[in-house]
């Protein structure tokens, strides 16, 4: 029974010398060039996306390849280390198609590489940050939707692709196989939604007559969907994470300076507790996304546990901390100049990428063997 | 002999142990004696003491080999408050001779020790307590003891004291000032629970069963040789003490569906007959918080095995308590028919107690302690606020007055 087996080894849920010399590296590339009054003037312009700061993230840093072995373009890390550049991401907010990308696209292609070909030149592509991809379906799908998703054709809309606007290439899973569609090639319309997390932008993509590249036959292509967005689901535990720290990290400093009734505000218990209590669900969290990510790194049979749990875990966590980050902020936490706003917004979303909490939970209960009634 | 010990010098003096002592035909007692004779009860605390001044880490190689060996141990569970409690605070402001006199049977296991802290006016603010102890002037006439002062005599009451009925010693804590801020006017003492003026009580709790007791202290006089620490200084022995609770609570790995998490799913596989939808999606939910609490214990237990502490302990009694709560009260809800009933309310006093033991009813009220004993979950979410997160302290009246002058 899953339940009672351990895995043969502990997973290692600590950060190494080299990953914290990464998040350094992130930190600091999104200090200077994606602050708060940048991100909040950014998603409400024509260009949400800074390619300067995406060329520097994804090829100056290398964060793009990290999944990616050496031979076929990459750092050769593994999702540890992509982790830790999504718990960044998660600190700051700023639309890049990371997640998509470099994780849920590369996850994909390097599950239909091995052999070469036209998914190993794309994957390349993707690797080095010349390019990005993005996966044709609704940013809500779970792993779960994957087996189901190489339905249709070519001809086809989609809704609530997530940073389709962003992409180069679009990866359609069809009842034939998986395609790679050129996203400004004859057919193909992307056209922008008005999304809830203004600093993940969603499309409609609609496909009339487009042609592209076959990848995989339909069998191997929902088994590499299934894959990238499991990977998907598990390192957006760790974007969680790191926005649930932020946020707590704010709080606890914007209500120790602000004063009412003569005396910091955090110096009330009942705020106290409120945030101690956020302190213990993002220490929780740290440790479900670690778990996650390690699992994922190390190709362990646990993987789909171990996401799961984090994700069931991690979403709520992150809500729950911009919820009370807006709260404890009292009307500033309401103003469109203040960022608070922009991580309520992000964390609700996450909360719907990749499957809800409840559709993991949902997930749990298959791999352990918890059966519904 | 030489400073720096190693595994393999560890694991040769365990082996001279057995030999000459072979498990099978030396008593048990006579057995811990000759381990605690030869620096190998706790490596980490002095020579002729138990120990061996050797690493702490060290000690897992000893249990090992003893284990393997099939050597008996000191019962750890029987003699916590002593293990984890006293001695770490007789080694840390004993005398010599009280070093010698008290950690070698605490260790063996012939003397078991209880704590005499909390009061009925003393539980989350413990430094309010008013046990007093007071100099008596003829005690003062007959000691003869060189450096120390007369002996003491104790008047009050103490509460939720486990192993009281069963305990030789206790490790107390007395007002000796009352003038003096609550703080700064307690003393640290070794009491004597065979004196006339020690009266015990079984204190019945909410399971029907009475884990702890009340100890009425009336007249009892203690001899100033067993003091531990300035007079006056009993506040700061006594953190020592309690720092040694937490660091004891949590340590070794568990497996998943290790904690009461694992009785409840059991049930939910065995009885398809009582699942319902509601049920299942509170079940899901605490599992996935349980693995959760799981892996944040693991990932501290890494965190200690790096060297590199953190602060997440403080967190873990209080997802823990939480836990146990939300999970037993499930457990009943679950059982439904069975969940009316409860196994026994016959008053007894268990010498152990498993949160995770008897029957589901037991479990749900037990567990109600556990955001209680050891710190409530309100004062460690302070702890948490102010220590790790740095929040301001609340405005507070009570460090600057004369403890005689609190209102109580």
């Amino acid at each position: 029974m899953t339940a009672q087996t351990e895995a043969a080894q502990a997973p290692d849920l600590l950060y190494s010398e080299a990953e914290e010399d990464l998040r350094s590296a992130v930190r600091s590339l999104l200090a200077d060039r994606a602050d708060a009054p940048t991100v909040i003037a950014a998603v409400e312009s024509d260009t949400p996306y800074d390619l300067r700061l995406w060329e520097s993230l994804a090829a100056g840093i290398g964060a793009a390849g990290l999944l990616v072995p050496e031979k076929l373009g990459g750092q050769g890390a593994t999702h540890r280390e992509a982790a830790v550049v999504l718990e960044e991401l998660g600190r700051s907010v700023v639309p890049a198609p990371y997640l998509t990308s470099a994780v849920v696209a590369t996850e994909i292609l390097l599950a239909l590489a091995e052999d070469g070909g036209p998914a190993a030149a794309l994957l390349g592509e993707l690797a080095e940050g010349r390019r990005t991809a993005v996966l044709a379906l609704p940013f809500a799908s779970a792993p779960a939707d994957a087996a189901a998703s190489t339905t249709g054709t070519l001809e086809r809309t989609v809704t609530g692709v997530a940073d389709a606007a962003a992409a180069d290439v679009l990866l359609v899973p069809t009842a034939e196989g998986l395609y790679a569609v050129e996203a400004n090639g004859a057919g193909v319309a992307v056209r922008p939604l008005v999304p809830l997390d203004l600093t993940r932008p969603l499309a409609t993509v609609t496909l009339t007559g487009a042609t592209g590249t076959l990848l995989a036959e339909a069998g191997p292509a929902a088994e590499a969907v299934g894959r990238g967005l499991l990977a998907g689901a598990g390192l957006l535990a760790s974007e969680q994470l790191g926005l649930a720290e932020w946020c707590l990290t704010e709080t606890v400093r914007y209500t120790r300076e602000r004063h009412q009734f003569n005396r910091p505000v955090g110096s009330f218990q009942s705020l106290k507790h409120r945030m101690a209590q956020l302190w213990l669900e993002v220490v929780s969290a740290r440790a479900a996304a670690r778990n996650a990510a390690d699992a994922l790194a190390a190709g362990s049979p646990d993987a789909p546990l171990a996401v799961a749990v984090a994700q069931a875990y991690c979403s709520e966590v992150a809500v729950h901390a911009a919820e009370e980050c807006v709260q404890l902020h009292g009307g500033i936490g309401m103003t469109w100049e203040h960022p608070a706003h922009l991580y309520l917004k992000r964390a609700k979303a996450d909360s719907i990428a990749y499957g809800t909490a409840g559709r993991h939970r949902e997930a749990v209960a298959g791999l352990v063997e918890l059966p519904a009634p | 002999m030489s400073t720096a010990i190693d595994a393999a010098q560890v694991r040769r003096l365990t082996q001279e142990l057995l030999a000459a002592h072979p498990p099978a035909t030396t008593d048990r007692t006579d057995f811990l004696k000759a381990r605690f004779d030869a620096g190998l009860a706790w490596v980490h605390y002095p020579a002729g003491l138990g120990g061996l001044d050797a690493p702490r880490s060290l000690q897992s190689v000893v249990d090992a080999e003893l284990a393997a060996a099939g050597a008996p141990d000191n019962d750890p569970r029987r003699i916590g408050i002593g293990l984890g409690m006293a001695a770490p605070t007789i080694l840390g402001y004993g005398t010599e001779e009280q070093k010698q006199r008290f950690l070698r049977p605490l260790w063996v296991g012939e003397e078991v020790w209880c704590q005499l802290f909390s009061e009925p006016g003393a539980g989350s603010d413990l430094a309010a307590l008013g046990t007093r102890a007071v100099r008596d002037e003829e005690g003062t006439a007959r000691s003869s003891e060189a450096g120390s002062g007369g002996d003491w005599m104790v008047d009050g009451q103490k509460v939720w004291t486990s192993s009281a009925h069963v305990a030789r010693w206790a490790i107390l804590i007395a007002r000796t000032d009352p003038d003096v801020p609550k703080h700064r006017g307690i003393s640290y003492f070794i009491c004597d629970m065979t004196d006339p003026g020690v009266e015990v009580r079984p204190l019945r709790q909410i399971t029907g069963e009475a884990e702890f007791n009340e100890v009425f202290l009336t007249g009892v006089r203690i001899p100033d040789s067993r003091r531990l620490g300035p007079v006056g200084d009993g506040w700061k022995v006594a953190q020592t003490t309690l720092m040694n609770e937490r660091v004891s609570i949590g340590g070794a790995r568990v497996p998943r569906e290790g904690g009461m998490i694992g009785t409840v799913a059991k049930t939910w596989r065995e009885q398809p007959g009582l699942r319902t939808p509601d049920l299942h999606q509170r079940l899901l939910t605490l599992w996935v918080e349980a693995e959760v609490a799981r892996l944040t214990g693991e990932r501290l237990r890494q965190q200690l095995v790096a060297g590199q502490p953190g602060p997440e302990g403080s967190g873990m009694k209080l997802a823990f308590a939480r836990l146990n709560q939300e999970i037993s009260g499930l457990e009943v809800e679950l059982l439904g028919d069975e969940g009316l009933l409860y196994s026994d309310w016959t008053m007894r006093r268990p010498e152990l107690v498993d949160f995770t033991g008897r029957d589901a009813g037991y479990r749900y009220l037990r567990s109600k302690g556990n955001s209680i004993e050891g710190g409530t979950s309100e004062v460690l979410l302070n702890i948490v606020a102010e220590r790790v997160l740095g929040l301001p302290a609340e405005p507070r009246n009570d460090k600057d007055v004369a403890w005689k002058d609190l209102a109580r």
